[in-house]
């Protein structure tokens, strides 16, 4: 069985990434399309938190008999993991625009440069 | 200090509503719809500027516009429809334009509806006029998951502005400079028009809604699917219910 001190302490860590996570986004630090994944994140956590029967028996599913607390160690394992293949992809979206961007600045520099008479003054 | 020292962009005088104005056309890969639209945009209205607004389209989406005598702004990727028509909002905001009307470029408005659209604007009653596909009788042909969305987002909506809305994710409005410098500063990025409605609620811009009806896309699919819908949902759920909670912006306000 899970020592109820684990769960306890989980139900506040879930509860308190949670509300982390509103904050950003209430606060306009974190779109919530980026937060989706959090939310699902803290939401599963403190399910599992809190209704122990729940946890246990999912362990006992896994083939953990020992120690079910492990399982949660693992899911919020599996969604960081997630979490950060997203981001991985969320940059490299983000290292091919700041391409375009920087391709696209530069060849308007060059020809507002062009238009440009070399003398100051309009 | 009034708009008048605006530059002159339009080439038309002004006919029957003295207002600067102008057309605010998002379009994403629509070379075969655009064209169509921005001739319908001339017969409704031959002095309303069109802006077309090119959101890293791949195909000839902007030539045709250009063709066509449209002021085209091509964002060089796709930044998504919150996006652009911020894009557009901003480029309204700074050319001084009083009154806009946004058009989507896949074609499902009418722009020979957009006199009814227009009239709460300009009457000085709403400063943002919606096109609701739900408010008369008109029907709507769409999938059965994609209505029961559209019901709950206006159920939603109509609880926090107080007011009845039956169409909140419409994309056929009209709005007065007022409604233009807010979503200038700020538009919700990938659902605009939901959250931008209750944006603008929470700054208490006055909301009408019209009736009209809306057109199947000629040619090409909706920028949405079935399963990016529910996807959708929960992420305008929350953006509502979080927005609810957030600071309000400052919008852009005319020198005096």
């Amino acid at each position: 069985m899970t020592p109820l001190a684990i769960s306890i302490a989980a139900t506040i860590a879930s509860l308190l990434l949670l509300l982390v996570v509103f904050e950003l986004i209430r606060s306009r630090r974190l779109r919530e399309r980026y937060a989706l994944l959090w939310l699902v994140t803290g939401l599963v956590l403190l399910v599992l938190s809190i209704w122990r029967d729940g946890l246990n028996t999912f362990a006992r599913w896994l083939g953990v008999t020992s120690y079910p607390p492990a399982v949660l160690f693992a899911i919020g394992l599996l969604f960081v993991i997630l979490v950060l293949l997203h981001y991985s992809t969320v940059i490299s979206r983000l290292v091919d625009q700041n391409v375009v961007l920087a391709q696209r600045l530069a060849l308007l520099e060059s020809k507002v440069r062009e238009r440009e008479p070399p003398s100051p003054g309009p | 200090m009034s708009t008048e020292a605006a530059p002159a962009r339009s080439a038309s005088a002004a006919p029957q509503v003295a207002l600067r104005r102008v057309a605010l056309v998002p379009a994403f890969n629509e070379e075969r719809n655009i064209g169509r639209v921005l001739d319908e945009l001339r017969a409704f209205d031959p002095g309303l500027d069109v802006v077309v607004v090119s959101d890293g389209s791949t195909d000839r989406t902007a030539s045709v516009a250009e063709a066509r005598g449209a002021h085209v702004i091509r964002l060089p990727f796709n930044l998504g429809i919150g996006g652009a028509v911020q894009t557009a909002f901003r480029f309204a905001w700074e050319e001084g334009y009083e009154l806009a009307v946004r058009v989507d470029g896949d074609g499902q408005h009418d722009p020979s509806q957009l006199g009814a659209v227009i009239a709460p604007v300009v009457a000085g009653e709403a400063d943002i006029v919606v096109g609701s596909r739900f408010a008369g009788e008109g029907g709507y042909r769409s999938s059965a998951a994609r209505r029961v969305g559209i019901r709950i987002l206006a159920w939603v909506v109509s609880l926090i502005a107080r007011q009845r809305l039956t169409d909140t994710t419409s994309g056929f409005q009209a709005l007065n400079r007022r409604a233009i410098g807010l979503y200038a500063v700020d538009l919700p990025h990938d659902y605009p028009e939901v959250e931008g409605l209750v944006m603008a609620i929470r700054h208490r811009v006055r909301l009408a809604e019209v009736p009209v009806t809306m057109r199947e896309r000629e040619h090409g699919r909706s920028s949405i699917g079935a399963l990016a819908s529910v996807y959708y949902m929960t992420k305008i759920l929350l953006a509502l219910f979080v927005g609810l909670f957030r600071r309000r912006v400052t919008p852009l306000e005319d020198e005096t």
